[in-house]
């Protein structure tokens, strides 16, 4: 009953207050859009560097005389340093069918390959778990009688390496500088939203004392206001996360050609999608939290008892 | 009902008492008026009885209530037991006439359906009625006081406290509000009402304490007003 009486009357108030509501909902809404939003990116970026990394690659050429049981001994021993995610073996033929397959509409290097026996070397091809650690793998891949099976040095996804180490390095500046900014982002726009609800309550502090006067007990004035802040945030969360599908929906090919390219707007689109209901709960919860602590915080200090 | 000891308030340190050493007996079911000029301490009383503030010295008990013994948390139970008017009304602006008079049956934990049957009985006996719907800033001063009235004496309290509930109304609403004082003393309620309006003490016949910087000068019953 008195719970009830709580909620109805933090709704009433809602609606009564409304354009207080409407300047708290607003920096609210603010604040969680970015909080979204930044989430979709983050994934995004990470999704966009796990993408480029996966294409990496180390070629190892090996040389005509090594023996099955060598090329085996080798391929387990790969397979067990930490760095290395998968290793896959590429017999001569295979490489060479792969090649023919590449350059079929050459039909001179078709031609002239296949007058010649195969001079393709067999291939292990060697994926890493990051591509940023390799220095295990190369050690390994340098011991003398390693490199005694080899016919050439090991190649590092040949030149894209260099190209690809970059877009890597920026992805990450791009990640960290993106969380830093959420982070100074919602500090602000907390402090701003305490502030809104300070005010709000400011306003209504006689409200607060009559209440007093009258003998109301302290959960029984207080719970009203929080009420009332929670719907803030109920509502914020929900308009925040309308505002972001509509944005990624209305401007998704502005927002890739701004991203030069890092950015996947169909992977951030579908992130979206598959995790709408969790990316609601967390809105929401945000939004809870914020508007309860903020008027907790707020209501305190006007029912204290201050008898002189 | 009311008694006051030797009460002292004085709010700084070094300076002028505004109470000084008030003895007063109330008994139940008693119609006080207390009079006074401005700044004589009225309404210091009147706060030190509804525990916005605490007295310097002595001893106060209300309705068997001990203030010396009385922690913060326990002023909520002492304010439902103590019907309060105050000159300024203090109706909450954001809710209906309806909804403050049902505030004070609300925080007591009446039911809503008794609620909706005593709320117009009581605006009934303060002449609202079709009232209940409007906002406060609708309606006049006087009807504004009534609201106020009706919300104080709703949950029958033993004693009403009413200060100056007449100082900004004029005299036609002024002795409305008085003759709803005097209904409701007559079912029961222990009134102490102040005023420095000396027509409603000359016409009431009641007993009248006087105060005159912070002291009782004079405490006569069916007395006149004499400044």
């Amino acid at each position: 009953m008195t719970l009830w009486r709580i909620i109805n009357s933090g709704l009433v108030n809602f609606i009564r207050n409304l354009s207080l509501a409407v300047a708290a909902m607003a920096i609210m809404v603010v604040t969680l859009t970015i909080v979204l939003f930044s989430l979709v990116i983050n994934d995004t970026f990470s999704h966009t560097i796990n993408q480029i990394t996966s294409k990496i690659d180390i070629s190892v050429y090996l040389n005509d005389n090594v023996s099955t049981s060598q090329s085996t001994q080798l391929l387990s021993q790969l397979r067990h340093l930490p760095d290395v995610a998968s290793v896959t073996y590429e017999s001569k033929d295979q490489v060479l069918k792969a090649y023919l397959q590449q350059n079929a509409s050459n039909q001179q290097l078709v031609q002239a390959v296949s007058e010649t026996s195969n001079p393709l070397p067999a291939t292990i091809i060697i994926k890493p778990v990051d591509l940023n650690h390799l220095s295990q793998i190369k050690a390994f891949l340098s011991k003398p009688q390693v490199s005694a099976l080899q016919s050439d040095p090991p190649s590092y996804s040949g030149q894209e390496k260099e190209a690809i180490d970059r877009i890597t390095h920026a992805t990450n500046v791009l990640q960290r500088i993106g969380v830093f900014a959420v982070i100074i982002f919602t500090v602000v726009s907390v402090l701003i939203i305490f502030n809104t609800i300070q005010m709000a309550i400011f306003n209504r502090r006689d409200e607060i004392h009559i209440m007093r006067l009258l003998g109301a007990s302290t959960g029984y004035i207080r719970g009203p206001f929080i009420v009332e802040s929670i719907t803030y945030g109920i509502l914020a969360a929900i308009i925040s996360i309308i505002i972001i599908n509509a944005a990624f929906q209305a401007s998704s090919s502005t927002l890739q050609a701004s991203s030069l390219g890092l950015l996947d707007i169909g992977y951030a689109n579908r992130f979206f999608d598959n995790h709408f209901i969790v990316l609601l709960l967390i809105q929401l919860g945000l939004g809870i939290v914020i508007g309860a602590v903020s008027s907790l915080i707020a209501t305190r200090r006007y029912l204290k008892f201050k008898i002189r | 009902m009311i008694l006051l000891d030797r009460v002292s308030k004085t709010y700084t340190k070094s300076g002028h008492p505004s109470l000084d050493r008030i003895s007063l007996h109330v008994e139940p079911n008693e119609f006080v008026i207390v009079v006074g000029a401005s700044g004589a301490g009225k309404t210091t009383l009147m706060r030190l009885l509804t525990r916005e503030e605490r007295q310097t010295s002595g001893k106060i008990i209300i309705g068997g209530i001990d203030f010396d013994k009385l922690k913060d948390k326990e002023i909520p139970q002492l304010r439902r037991k103590i019907g309060v008017v105050f000159q300024d009304f203090k109706l909450l602006p954001n809710k209906t006439i309806f909804e403050n008079v049902a505030f004070a049956l609300e925080m007591v934990g009446m039911g809503n359906h008794e609620i909706r049957n005593t709320v117009p009985k009581v605006l009934e006996i303060v002449n609202l009625s079709g009232k209940e719907n409007s906002m406060p800033v609708e309606l006049s001063g006087g009807e504004r006081q009534r609201v106020a009235i009706a919300r104080a004496i709703v949950r029958q309290p033993k004693i009403l406290i009413a200060d100056e509930p007449t100082g900004n109304l004029d005299p036609k609403h002024a002795w409305d509000v008085i003759k709803i004082l005097e209904k409701v003393n007559r079912f029961g309620t222990t009134v102490l009402l102040t005023t420095h309006n000396q027509e409603i003490v000359n016409r009431l016949k009641r007993r009248v304490v006087t105060i005159k910087d912070g002291k009782i000068v004079s405490d006569r019953a069916n007395s006149g007003y004499k400044s």
